[in-house]
C-alpha cells in the first residue's frame, strides 16, 4: 500500500512544479500582451543580430522576442 | 527581398494608397513605382526603404494610418528641457535611458515588427518592445547618439505619433492587480485538481480496509490543499464581504465567505475526527469557479482610457518669449500670470490669457461645441482650450492653469457625484435578500432538525449553508455582464466596465450634443449654388484647391465634377485667410471673405469658403457639417423608445433639420455653455429621469459625468475623449439603437439564468434540510449548476448577438 503513498508524493511533487511553472510565467510578463507574443513568433530574422548586448542589459524586456528564430 | 512582384499582390486596387490603404483621389503621389494618397505616406515608405525596412509592408498590406503631409517643425523641441525629459523617462543610467510611450497607431502586427525594429532605421536604438493590448513601446537608447526629442521625431516621422501629455505623466501604477487574479486562480486550480484526485474514495466504494488507510492520508492532504484555497485564493471574496459588513451592507460576497468558512470548518471537523470525507473538493470548485467569473468580468480594454481629464488634453510645456524676446520652453505647470507666451498653429490655448499680438483664428469647437472657428484681435480675451489655427500668436497669460475656465469647468462638480456607489444595485438586493432568504431557511430547518433529531441539526444548519452557496448565482453576473460587454466591444462599442450594462439598459431619456456627436467632424455637405462661376472657372477652382490640404479645399476639391487640371503657377497657401495661384492667366483665390474681398456676412452662419478671380468677388461655397450616416434612422428609432434632447453649444442654423426629430421645441436647445448641459441632465434627474448623454468634447464633460451614463462618441477610440462611461467609435453611431436594445436583452438573459441557478439552489437545499447532503451530490451538483448556467448565459449572448447581426467573433 505504500507504493500508492510514493506515487502521490511523486505526483505532487510534478504538480507543484507545473504551478511553480505557472507562476513564473505570470510574473515574468507572459500573459501581460498574448496578440503581442503571438505574431512576434512568425516575424523572421534576415540578418545576423547585433544587439545581444542590449539584450542581456536588460532582463526585464526582450526575452521572447530571442525565440524568433524558428 | 524586395522583389517588386511580391508587392503587386497586397496591392489589388492602383487607386489606394501603398502605405495606408485610403484612395488617392487627391494629389496621389507616386514613388518606386508605387502610388501614395500624399506626400505623408510617401515620406514614411522612403525612411523604410532606405533602411531595409520593407518587411513592414510583407507583414500587412497596408499598414500604415495616414500621415497626410503635416510638419512638425518646432513642435517637440520641448523635449530638449531636461525637466520634461526626466519626467518622461523611466530610467537613465550611463548613457542609456529607458522611456515608454503611448502610440494610438499600434494596430497591427507589422507595427509591431517596425516599431521593435527601430534599430534599423537609427543605430542609437538599443531596444524596444511593444505591448500590443496596451498600444505601448518601451524604448532603450544610448542618450548620447540620440536624444529624447530626436526618438519622438523619428516615431513621428513614421507616422507613430506617441501621446505625450501632462496626463501620461503622471500614469500608470494601478498594475499587478490583474496578475494577483492570475497567482490565486492557478493555486485554486492546482489544489482543485488535486483534491479531486485525493476525493476518489469518496467517491467510489471501495474496500473498507483500503478506503479507512486512504481516508485518513488524503484527508490529510485535502485540508493541507484546503488551507490556501480558502484563505489566498479566496481571501478576496472574505476581505470584500468583511467590508462590506463593516458598512452594514450585505453584499452578494457574504453568503459566499459564509459558504467557503463554514466548508471548511466542517470539512477539517469531519475529516479531523473520522465522521466523514468533507467537501473539500467542492470548496476548491467553488473557489475556482468564481474567479474564473472574476476574470472573466475583470477584462477591461486596457488601451482605452474613460478617466482622462483635462490635463490629458493640454501640452505638456509652452514657449514663452521673455522680455529680451528670448524663446524658452518651460513646463506648463511653472507657467505664471503675466507671463508671455507663443502658440503656434494647431497649438492649444493653455490657460486664459490677452491676444497680445497675430491673428488669432481659435477654433473652441472641441471646448465649447461652437462650429466655426473665431477671429481674435490684438487686446481679445482668449480661453484656455482654443486650437489656434493659421499663423502663430503671442498671448499673455491672465490667469494660471488651476485658474482657467475650463480646468474650473472642469473641477466643479468631481465632488459628490461617483457613479460607483450608486451602482451594481442590481447585484447588491440580490445578495441582500438572498442572504436572508437561506439564514431563514438553514434556521428553521435546524430547529426542525432540533425537534426529530438534535446530532443531526449543525449537519443540517452547514448543510444548508454549503449547498447554497450562490456559485451559479455569483457566475451569473459577470459572465452575462461581461458577456454582452465584449461582444459590444467587438462591435465598436467599449463599455468601462460591466456594471455599464445595467446602467444602459435603465435609461429612459437620450440627451445628444450636436457637434461632433451627431454631425462628422470632418466630412462636409458642399453647396456650390451660390458660387458665380463659368464652368471653365470652377475647373480652375478645382485646379487650384487641389493642391491644399485645408480640410474645407479638400471637401471643395471632391464637390466640383471632374475636369481638366491645369498648372498653377506662384501658388500660396496663407494661413487662416486661404490659398491663391495664377492659373491659365487668371489669379484665383480661395477663402476668408477678407482674403478675396467679398462682403463679410451680416452673422457668421456656417463655414463659408468665398472665392475670388482676377480680384472680383465671386461668391462662396457654403460648407456644413454633415450629419453621421444613418442619422434619421437612429434618431426615429430612439424616439420611439426614449424621451430626445438636444443640448448644442453652437447656434440655431440647424434648427428647421433637426425640428423633425424633436418633437417638442423645448428639447432642442443651442448656444449651451458646459455648465447649462450639465446643469440641464441635473434637471432632469431631478425629474426622476435615468439619462443617457451622447457626447463628443470638453463642453459635453460635465453633462457626461452627471448622467446615470455618458457615451463619448470619438472618431479614433484611442484618442483623446472625455471622462465617460463607454465610447463609442463613431462609424458605429448608426447601431446606437441596436446596441441600447442588446444592453436590455443582456438584462433578460440575467433574470433567466438567475432562474435557472436558483432551481439549482432549491434542488440542493431540498437535499440539505432532508439531511441527506453527502460529499459526492455536492461535487457533482456545484460544478454542474456553475457550467449549465455559464453555457446557458454564452449560448444566449452569443445567438442574441446573431440575430443582430453583430460580429461574434473575435
Amino acid at each position: 500500500m505504500s507504493v500508492i503513498l510514493v506515487l502521490i508524493a511523486f505526483s505532487i511533487f510534478v504538480a507543484v512544479g507545473f504551478l511553480i511553472a505557472f507562476i513564473w510565467s505570470v510574473r515574468n510578463g507572459q500573459y501581460d500582451d498574448p496578440y503581442g507574443s503571438s505574431v512576434r513568433i512568425l516575424f523572421e530574422d534576415d540578418k545576423p543580430r547585433d544587439t545581444t548586448v542590449a539584450e542581456t542589459q536588460l532582463p526585464s524586456a526582450g526575452k521572447e522576442s530571442q525565440s524568433n528564430q524558428i | 527581398m524586395q522583389n517588386p512582384s511580391t508587392y503587386e499582390s497586397f496591392n489589388p486596387s492602383s487607386a489606394s494608397c501603398f502605405h495606408c490603404g485610403e484612395p488617392c483621389d487627391v494629389a496621389p503621389v507616386d514613388c518606386d513605382d508605387k502610388l501614395f494618397c500624399c506626400t505623408g505616406c510617401k515620406t514614411v515608405y522612403e525612411i523604410l526603404s532606405q533602411n531595409g525596412a520593407t518587411d513592414y509592408y510583407k507583414l500587412e498590406s497596408h499598414p500604415g494610418k495616414k500621415a497626410g503631409s503635416y510638419g512638425w517643425g518646432q513642435k517637440y523641441a520641448f523635449l530638449d528641457n531636461e525637466e520634461i525629459a526626466r519626467e518622461l523617462t523611466e530610467f537613465s543610467e550611463a548613457g542609456t535611458t529607458k522611456v515608454k510611450f503611448f502610440i494610438p497607431a499600434i494596430h497591427c502586427s507589422a507595427c509591431i515588427w517596425l516599431l521593435e525594429n527601430l534599430r534599423r532605421i537609427n543605430p542609437g536604438v538599443q531596444h524596444s518592445k511593444v505591448n500590443f493590448g496596451k498600444k505601448e513601446v518601451v524604448i532603450t537608447f544610448h542618450d548620447r547618439e540620440i536624444t529624447l526629442r530626436q526618438l519622438v521625431e523619428l516615431l513621428v516621422s513614421l507616422n507613430y505619433i506617441p501621446d505625450i501629455s501632462l496626463d501620461s505623466l503622471h500614469r500608470d501604477l494601478k498594475r499587478n492587480v490583474n496578475k494577483e487574479l492570475y497567482y490565486r486562480l492557478g493555486v485554486a486550480g492546482f489544489c482543485f485538481a488535486n483534491i479531486m484526485m485525493f476525493s476518489f474514495p469518496a467517491y467510489l466504494s471501495m474496500d473498507e480496509a483500503l478506503e479507512a488507510f486512504l481516508r485518513q492520508n488524503f484527508g490529510f492532504l485535502n485540508i493541507l490543499l484546503g488551507i490556501p484555497v480558502a484563505f489566498y485564493s479566496g481571501s478576496p471574496f472574505l476581505v470584500s464581504a468583511w467590508k462590506g459588513l463593516r458598512k452594514r451592507i450585505i453584499s452578494i460576497d457574504v453568503p459566499i465567505a459564509l459558504g467557503i468558512l463554514v466548508l471548511f470548518t466542517r470539512s477539517t471537523c469531519e475529516i479531523a475526527t473520522g465522521t466523514g470525507h468533507g467537501f473539500m473538493d467542492s470548496l476548491a470548485g467553488l473557489v475556482f469557479f468564481l474567479l474564473i467569473g472574476r476574470w472573466y468580468q475583470g477584462k477591461t480594454y486596457e488601451a482605452l482610457s474613460f478617466e482622462r481629464d483635462y490635463r490629458s488634453y493640454f501640452p505638456v510645456a509652452v514657449t514663452v518669449i521673455s522680455d529680451n524676446l528670448e524663446e524658452k520652453i518651460i513646463p506648463l505647470r511653472n507657467l505664471k500670470t503675466g507671463m508671455r507666451i507663443m502658440v503656434r498653429n494647431q497649438e492649444l490655448v493653455p490657460a486664459d490669457s490677452l491676444l497680445a499680438a497675430g491673428a488669432g483664428y481659435i477654433d473652441y469647437s472641441f471646448v465649447t461645441g461652437e462650429s466655426a472657428p473665431l477671429a481674435k484681435h490684438p487686446g481679445d480675451r482668449i480661453f484656455a482650450g482654443g486650437r489656434q489655427v493659421g499663423s502663430s500668436i503671442e498671448l499673455i497669460i491672465e490667469k494660471e492653469v488651476p485658474q482657467s475656465r475650463l480646468t474650473e469647468l472642469w473641477n466643479q462638480d468631481v465632488a459628490g457625484t461617483d457613479k460607483r456607489d450608486r451602482w451594481d444595485p442590481m447585484i447588491d438586493t440580490l445578495g441582500k435578500r438572498f442572504t436572508l432568504v437561506i439564514l431563514v431557511i438553514s434556521a428553521l430547518a435546524g430547529i426542525f432538525w432540533c425537534f426529530r433529531d438534535p446530532s443531526q441539526a449543525i449537519t443540517v444548519i452547514t448543510s444548508v449553508l454549503i449547498i447554497a452557496c450562490p456559485c451559479a448565482l455569483a457566475l451569473t453576473l459577470p459572465f452575462s455582464f461581461g458577456g454582452v460587454m465584449r461582444l459590444l466591444g467587438r462591435n465598436g462599442f467599449y463599455l468601462k466596465r460591466t456594471a455599464v450594462v445595467e446602467a444602459l439598459s435603465g435609461v429612459d431619456t437620450v440627451v445628444l450634443d450636436k457637434t461632433g456627436t451627431i454631425t462628422q467632424n470632418d466630412v462636409f455637405d458642399v453647396d456650390l449654388s451660390s458660387l458665380l462661376l463659368s464652368d471653365h472657372d470652377l475647373e480652375l477652382l478645382r485646379s487650384l484647391v487641389r493642391h491644399s490640404t485645408h480640410p474645407l479645399s479638400v471637401a471643395v476639391y471632391r464637390a466640383i465634377p471632374p475636369g481638366e487640371i491645369f498648372t498653377v503657377e506662384d501658388f500660396q497657401e496663407i494661413p487662416a485667410m486661404g490659398v491663391q495661384g495664377v492659373i491659365d492667366g487668371h489669379r484665383i483665390r480661395s477663402g476668408s471673405a477678407a482674403f478675396t474681398g467679398s462682403p463679410q456676412p451680416e452673422q457668421i452662419v456656417n463655414a463659408r469658403v468665398f472665392v475670388s478671380v482676377d480680384d472680383q468677388a465671386a461668391g462662396f461655397v457654403q460648407i456644413r457639417n454633415r450629419y453621421r450616416p444613418g442619422m434619421r434612422d437612429v434618431m426615429l428609432v430612439l424616439g420611439k423608445r426614449y424621451e430626445l434632447h438636444l443640448l448644442s453649444g453652437d447656434n440655431d442654423s440647424e434648427l428647421p433639420i433637426l425640428q423633425e426629430y424633436f418633437p417638442s421645441p423645448e428639447h432642442l436647445n443651442f448656444g449651451l455653455s458646459p455648465a447649462e448641459k450639465l446643469q440641464y441632465v441635473r434637471n432632469l434627474k431631478t425629474e426622476g429621469r435615468r439619462v443617457l448623454m451622447i457626447g463628443d468634447g470638453l463642453n459635453d464633460a460635465g453633462a457626461l459625468r452627471e448622467s446615470d451614463c455618458g457615451i463619448s462618441i470619438a472618431d479614433d477610440v484611442y484618442h483623446f475623449s472625455p471622462a465617460c462611461d463607454a465610447i463609442l467609435e463613431s462609424a458605429k453611431f448608426h447601431r446606437l439603437p441596436d446596441f441600447l436594445d442588446f444592453s436590455r436583452t443582456g438584462i433578460r438573459i440575467v433574470y433567466l439564468s438567475l432562474a435557472f441557478s436558483l432551481l439549482y439552489n432549491l434542488v440542493g437545499i431540498s437535499f440539505a434540510v432532508s439531511g441527506k447532503l453527502t460529499p459526492v451530490i455536492a461535487a457533482i451538483l456545484m460544478p454542474l449548476s456553475s457550467v449549465t448556467v455559464v453555457g446557458f448565459i454564452t449560448l444566449t449572448i452569443w445567438l442574441a448577438g446573431i440575430r443582430r447581426k453583430f460580429s461574434v467573433k473575435s
